[in-house]
This record gives C-alpha cells, structure tokens and sequence, in this order.
C-alpha cells in the first residue's frame, strides 16, 4: 500500500484527474473549488496536457465537448452558477453521446447564494440538468478517499456509456483535508474510442457527432438507444449502509450530510436508539432496489439533506407502496453538525427527547 | 479512540498551522483524521478557527459543534467556544492573552498556559501556538510529542526548515507546563 498523503477534497479531486490520465482541463475561477484549477494549472501542464483557464463556463463546458469528440479525457469543475451555466454543452454531450468529468461543489443558491456548503443542486444533477430527455450519471463522495477513487471512476464510466458523468461534491467536501491513499488505474485512456471519435477522416469515411435529428423517427430512435443506456446505467449504483441491519428507522443522507448524520447515529445507538443509515453514493443511478427492501423489511425512513427536500422524491419513489419517508433539512447558510440531526432523528422514531 | 478539537484564536496567531500539525501527526501516528477549516464572515476582525477529529475507526462528520477538547489563544475564542465544550473537557487557554480565572474550572479541565512569554522566552512570540499545542498534546495524550515534532517538517516549508529546531523546543516548551 502507498503511503497516505493528507489532501483537501478538492487536491484529491485534481490529483485524481491526473492519474487518471486527463489530458485536458478547461475551467473559470468560482468559489469553493479553486484548488482544483490551482493546482491543474500547475501540473497537467508538466503531466503533458492542456490547461485552459476558459472565458467563461459556458466556454468551458463547450471545450469540454470538444475534447470528448476527440476521444480524449477532458473534464470541467465550477460550483453551482456555472454549472448551470453549462448545461447547455452538458445537454448537447448527452444527445451526442459524448463522454466528459463535470465536477459540482456545490455551494448556497439559488442565485449567487453563499459560498458556504449546501445540496442545493441534487434536482438539477439528477434530473440531467439542461433541456431535453437525458440523464448523467452523478457520483457523490463523501470522503476526501471517495472523491479520489470516484474522480477516478467517473472518467471510465463516462467513456463506457460515452455520457457526462457529474462528480457531485459541496464546499465541506472541497475544503476539509483527510488523508489518501493514491493509487493507478488500470485504464488511463481509451483506444475503444478510436471506433467513433474524431481524428481526421484519412483513409475512411467521414463521421459526424451530433445531437440533431430532424429525419422522420430519427429521434424518438436515439432516444430509445440512450434510455436503454441509462437502464444498463443500474449496474453503477452504489451505496453505503452503516447499521441498518436491526435500526427500526434508516437515515437516508448523501455526500457530507451523510457522514454528519452517521456521527448522529453513532451516537443515538450508543444511546440505544435502533437508528441506522443509508448513504447513497450514485445519486444516478439511485439506490431504489436497495431502500425498496429496506422498506418491505418494515423499517421506516428519514431522509436529511442540506436544501429543502429534493432527494426525499427519489426516497419516497423508491419506497412507494410499501412506506413513506420523513424529512428534515438542514438550511445552507448554516454549516451542519452532528448535533443539529440529533432532534429530527429522534422525532422520527417517536423517542422522547 | 476518539478525540476532536477546536482550535481558535485570531487570525495570524497559527491556528491553522496547529490543526494542520495535529491531524499531520495524527496521520503519521496511523489514526484516521480530518481536518477542516471554517471560513466566513468572522476572518475579518474576529476568530480564525479549525476542527480537528482524530480517531482509530473511520470519522464521520469533520464538523463538531460540542467539542471534547478546545485550544484557545484569544478572549473571542473563549466567549465563544468555551460554552460548547463537553462537561469535563480539555480547555487548553493562552493566559497571556485570556486572564485564567475567566474560564469555568468547575466544569472543564483549564490548561491555563503562557503561550507568549513561553514563545517570547525561547525567541519569537509568533511560536505561541506551538506552545499551545505542546501543552494541548501533553494534556490530552492524544499522541506522543515526538509524533508531533517529526510531523513539523509536513507543514513547515523548506524554506523555514532552519525554524524546526525552535519550534520543537516551543513543543516541549508547552508539554513542560502541564502539571501530572
């Protein structure tokens, strides 16, 4: 094993990218992922790729389509208002099947918001993001660990559904520091890319990448083709479950509100409170199957995010039926602490507190 | 073992230094750590401060809001953090610039400690937070010293190497006041 190096979420992130053999990475500056670019622009250069500090998000995020067509991994990183400012060139990589890294650290909204920690955008990541019919598929780390080895995958699975793949982090996960333990993929590139991307047409007929089907059906056809990739997208999803095994209520939590609350947990079993936790990993594809049993089990649920509910909808959905999920949400503009899910928790068990 | 700390005081007075050199020791000793900063609208004028939680099973949130230990270094930091310390806790105080007595010994555990004359004594009153930390370490025995003194050379650049032997001594400076 290597040794571990202490890294901000954000360093991890970055030092991901690159041993993951990025070879270009276009950005704007935005609080709280900074560090990202950072230290990008001082080591991808020396790694031999290409650093692109863009004019804006919106150039950023077209650069970041173009490197995909080239068959070449690329990715982006901002915070919340230039995410959306993107969507654009993320809705027009998933028409056009284009494989790229999108990274959110997400921060207060809407609008400028703050730039303190919040779950504000899990709708907008989980629900593609930009106009029309797509999906991406959406990571959420929760350990400064999780956001190397994830950073990492995100580059594989973007290239082996050829989709966006959204690493979706939030100001607490950029900024705490935690060591790492860095490792080498086993893939750093795609040479399976060479089979539709473009390189110059010499020798074979010329191809076209595009996400515009005006011929009779055309469309409904190929979005026929990317709903049965999101359907195989399934086999990505990925959950934690801490003590769920015997707990009457499971806590369902993402991201850092997810390991906050297993501090909460920790502490309510040691009180003797039968309380366990889900943490979802792929927000995209959710952990339905997984809650759904959990739920045919008799336990009942309670989802926390930081925002005023978006997340529940996926919960609520997965357990349809059979039960219904509380909810409680902790507001951005307030860092959250094990301490603020104590009394939520409680109230969900019908405990006296 | 579990143990989390709060380190706080103004700004420039290295609390960050110290919860970095803390969970860099705590790494180094093979415990799990984590290490956060709060940035807000208290860096102006008001109290800088960090979390640092140090365990031997993985963490789960980096942010505590009722602490078992805290360092503090100015009298903002007590007003605020002090009443949010765990009954019996580790209250390590700069009394150079906090007068002891203001601190609740009847409920927490005061290391009441002279951080800048100790620092001043030794030849640069800026190594009053190693002062501090010697003494939080000695205190807590969350780790030995010796850890934390390996540990210099990770968040002391190389260009300040020559200043490790002086910071050592301002770590044992700080270990030698905690009483047994």
């Amino acid at each position: 094993m290597s040794e571990r190096v202490f890294l901000k979420g954000n360093e991890a992130i970055a030092r991901a990218a690159l041993a993951a053999g990025m070879r270009c990475y276009f950005g704007y500056p935005i609080t709280p992922q900074n560090d990202i670019p950072e230290l990008l622009s001082a080591e991808l250069p020396k790694a031999g790729g290409e650093f692109v500090q863009a004019e804006s998000e919106v150039a950023a995020a077209n650069m970041l389509l173009g490197a995909a067509a080239c068959g070449v991994r690329a990715m982006t990183t901002s915070s919340s208002p230039g995410i959306s400012l993107m969507q654009e060139a993320i809705s027009y990589m998933a028409g056009s099947e284009l494989p790229g890294v999108i990274v959110n650290m997400n921060r207060g909204g809407p609008g400028l918001g703050d730039i303190g920690p919040s779950q504000g955008d899990y709708y907008q990541a989980t629900r593609g993001g930009g106009h029309g019919d797509y999906r991406t598929l959406v990571l959420a780390p929760g350990t400064v660990q999780e956001a190397y080895d994830l950073t990492m995958l995100a580059f594989d699975l973007a290239f082996h559904y050829r989709n966006p793949v959204m690493v979706l982090g939030d100001a607490i996960l950029g900024q705490m520091k935690e060591p790492v333990t860095p490792h080498t993929p086993a893939r750093t590139a795609d040479p399976e890319a060479a089979s539709w991307c473009l390189q110059g047409a010499v020798g074979r007929p010329g191809r076209i990448i595009k996400s515009l089907f005006l011929e009779d059906g055309a469309l409904a056809g190929q979005n026929t083709r990317l709903a049965a990739k999101y359907q195989a997208m399934e086999a990505e999803v990925r959950a934690e479950q801490f003590l769920v095994e015997d707990a009457e209520l499971v806590v369902v939590a993402y991201g850092s509100i997810g390991r906050i609350a297993k501090s909460t947990v920790r502490k309510l079993r040691n009180a003797g409170h039968k309380v366990g936790l889900v943490r979802p990993i792929t927000l995209f594809p959710f952990p339905s199957a997984m809650l759904r049993a959990l739920a045919d089990q008799g336990k009942r649920f309670l989802t926390l995010e930081h925002n005023l509910g978006q997340m529940v909808d996926d919960v609520r959905l997965a357990i349809r039926t059979v039960a219904d999920s509380a909810f409680h949400g902790h507001l951005p503009g307030n860092l959250p602490t094990p301490n603020d899910f104590e009394a939520p928790i409680l109230t969900a068990l019908g405990a006296d507190h | 073992m579990y143990m989390d700390a709060i380190i706080a005081g103004f700004g420039g007075q290295g609390v960050m230094l110290i919860g970095n050199l803390l969970a860099y020791a705590g790494m180094h000793h093979g415990l799990e750590v984590t290490y956060i900063p709060v940035y807000g609208p208290e860096m102006r004028g008001g109290t800088a401060n960090c979390t640092v939680v140090l365990s031997d099973e993985p963490i789960g949130s980096p942010i505590i809001h009722t602490p078992q230990s805290l360092i503090i270094m100015n009298g903002p930091s007590l007003t605020k953090f002090a009443p949010r310390l765990v009954d019996g806790g580790v209250l390590v105080l700069n009394t150079s610039l906090v007068p002891e007595e203001t601190a609740d010994a009847s409920r927490v555990r005061v290391i009441g400690v002279p951080a800048n004359e100790i620092a001043d004594g030794i030849g640069n009153t800026r190594m009053a937070n190693m002062v501090a930390l010697g003494a939080y370490v000695a205190a807590t025995e969350v780790m030995p010293l010796d850890v934390v003194e390996a540990s210099l050379s990770s968040v002391i650049s190389s260009h300040y190497s020559h200043l490790i032997p002086k910071n050592v001594e301002a770590l044992r400076a700080g270990a030698a006041c905690v009483k047994r």
